[in-house]
């Protein structure tokens, strides 16, 4: 399986790209120089994902960017033996989607690549790589840890 | 723990509606009408003692704009959505609003078609005919749907993954679920799957998204049904012997699979012990348990967060047959949304069956002494759970 290797290909219309909001939208502008950006509420000192307005614990507004450290963790994991719609960019194979716990302690949704999907296992560890979107930024992917450079 | 509802409310009327072609003839608003009245009948009551009314389904004002089709004008209104569970939540707020004298008669129904919707479409088959929007700020656009997740199967695959990975919990235990759930629905002659099935055709089934196999997954059919509630007082006249509301309780910690907090625990692990709370009964009490059966590893998360079993013992629990005919916890006795029927949001079907099982009204599938029964339901991806507590005259 080849798709989300961070080499910058055709990306097929029919993806599903991601809509950018006001809230998100560093953390998308970040994305295209493949920098993942975590909000972090600088009186609770913890990450926020997904983005938002404001902290989920006290409410405070006054959040700032963070770049993630990349690594992270297999929670959970699903080989998707059908593409689900609205198309991801591989439609021609089964493909790993997987929760991931970041180092930082946050869990995001994403999928695994270059390697198997049978592969990928509950607490793999992984680390972040780009799959690029049609508009310059790019997506956040992770691959097995060995693999990183 | 309060028990402030407990026995002040009960079931007085219910239907519902399922064919083994998985199609209805009726459709929309007639559908809905068939089963009220069925519902008001059963009940020995008519639309003019109506004076409450819950509905989930519409873009919004559901239970207004319903309200206005049957030409009922209601004192007590819910259009509350959280999904499968919808139909447990109205069974909480209607017996709140009984008890504190909102409303005297309420009544609930839900009508879906999806497969001879498919069919009136002329689009049957292939992917994507389904699609998942929702109104207003949609954080899913954005964090999940890129990354290709089946929904909703993709949301309970993640959730088995981890369970295995955390308890060892094996692809064979899942599928026994589904095994004993179809052990019922061979006495059910309107499921849409009769026939017996063994764990390796289940594990032969087509992978939908691992771990779960088709044979995992929920049905896609026709259905509908419809309760009718009132106080314990007036109930006692009716026509029916009432099934009261012991307790209820609901909990949600999350809509998007990616923010549940722990995969493995749902918010049943709250709303079950507050709803066995309000009505005094522990799991052992239990003679039937309606747990939405969206796919295995959600019936296998309610048998634990309940506390039928410890956590993580769910997989051993069902293995020893505890849940199909014959064991201590029958459940899911029409044969659930696994092989009866599942039309979307399946919640109010768990309440039919249990009010029927208690008044003994199941045929070949009776429970024999069965007082006390518990319909939990689950909306969203193991999102909202709501815990519905239902007994007898003896068990008030």
């Amino acid at each position: 399986m080849s798709p989300g290797s961070g080499e910058s290909v055709d990306m097929p219309a029919r993806r599903m790209e991601p809509p950018v909001t006001p809230v998100t939208e560093p953390f998308w502008a970040a994305t295209r120089r493949r920098e993942f950006l975590l909000q972090w509420c600088r009186r609770c000192d913890e990450p926020i994902f997904y983005p938002r307005e404001v902290c989920p614990r006290c409410l405070e507004a006054q959040l700032e960017w963070r770049p993630a450290s990349g690594r992270g963790t297999v929670n959970a994991v699903s080989v998707q033996h059908r593409p689900a719609m609205p198309l991801p960019a591989f439609t021609d194979g089964p493909y790993v989607v997987a929760l991931v716990e970041l180092a930082e302690g946050v869990c995001v949704m994403s999928n695994v690549t270059g390697t198997p999907p049978d592969e990928v296992t509950v607490g793999m560890p992984v680390t972040l790589t780009w799959e690029a979107l049609s508009d310059g930024r790019n997506l956040p992917q992770f691959q097995p840890a060995r693999a990183a450079p | 723990m309060t028990n402030g509802l407990r026995g002040q409310a009960a079931f007085v009327g219910v239907a519902d509606a399922a064919s083994p072609t998985g199609e209805l003839e009726l459709t929309g608003r007639a559908l809905e009408a068939a089963m009220i009245k069925e519902a008001l009948d059963d009940a020995g009551l008519s639309l003019a003692d109506v004076d409450g009314l819950c509905y989930a389904g519409g873009m919004g004002m559901g239970s207004v704009s319903l309200a206005e089709f049957l030409r009922i004008r209601p004192t007590f209104t819910d259009s509350t959505m959280t999904g499968g569970s919808s139909f447990e939540v109205f069974v909480e707020h209607a017996a709140a609003a009984i008890a504190f004298g909102l409303a005297d008669v309420v009544v609930s129904v839900y009508a879906s078609t999806p497969r001879s919707d498919r069919r009136r479409r002329g689009i049957e088959g292939g992917p994507g005919r389904r699609r998942w929007q929702m109104p207003g700020p949609n954080p899913m656009l954005e964090w999940e749907l890129p990354y290709g997740l089946r929904q909703p199967m993709g949301a309970y695959a993640l959730a088995a993954s981890r369970h295995m990975a955390v308890y060892g919990t094996t692809a064979e235990q899942l599928a026994q679920i589904a095994v004993s759930t179809r052990q019922w629905a061979t006495m059910n002659p309107r499921a849409r799957f009769q026939d017996p099935i063994t764990v390796d055709d289940v594990l032969d089934s087509p992978m939908e998204a691992s771990p779960l196999h088709r044979l995992d997954c929920c049905l896609v059919t026709d259905g509908a049904g419809a309760f009718v509630m009132t106080s314990a007082e007036r109930a006692s006249g009716l026509r029916k012997p009432p099934v009261y509301v012991l307790g209820t309780a609901t909990c949600h910690d999350h809509q998007m699979i990616s923010q549940m907090p722990d995969l493995t625990t749902t918010a049943g692990a709250v709303s079950g012990p507050r709803a066995f709370g309000m009505a005094g009964i522990k799991p052992g009490d239990v003679n039937l348990l309606m747990g939405y059966d969206s796919f295995t590893i959600t019936q296998l998360l309610h048998l634990e967060d309940l506390g039928f079993c410890a956590k993580g013992e769910g997989g051993p629990f069902v293995e020893e047959g505890n849940i199909g005919p014959g064991g201590p916890l029958p459940t899911n006795t029409n044969g659930g949304g696994l092989s009866y029927t599942h039309p979307g949001m399946y919640g109010i079907f768990l309440i039919v069956e249990a009010v029927r099982q208690l008044r003994g009204e199941c045929g070949p599938r009776q429970i024999p002494n069965s007082y006390v029964a518990v319909a939990h339901g689950s909306g969203g991806v193991l999102s909202c759970m709501s815990t519905v507590v239902l007994g007898t005259e003896e068990a008030r």
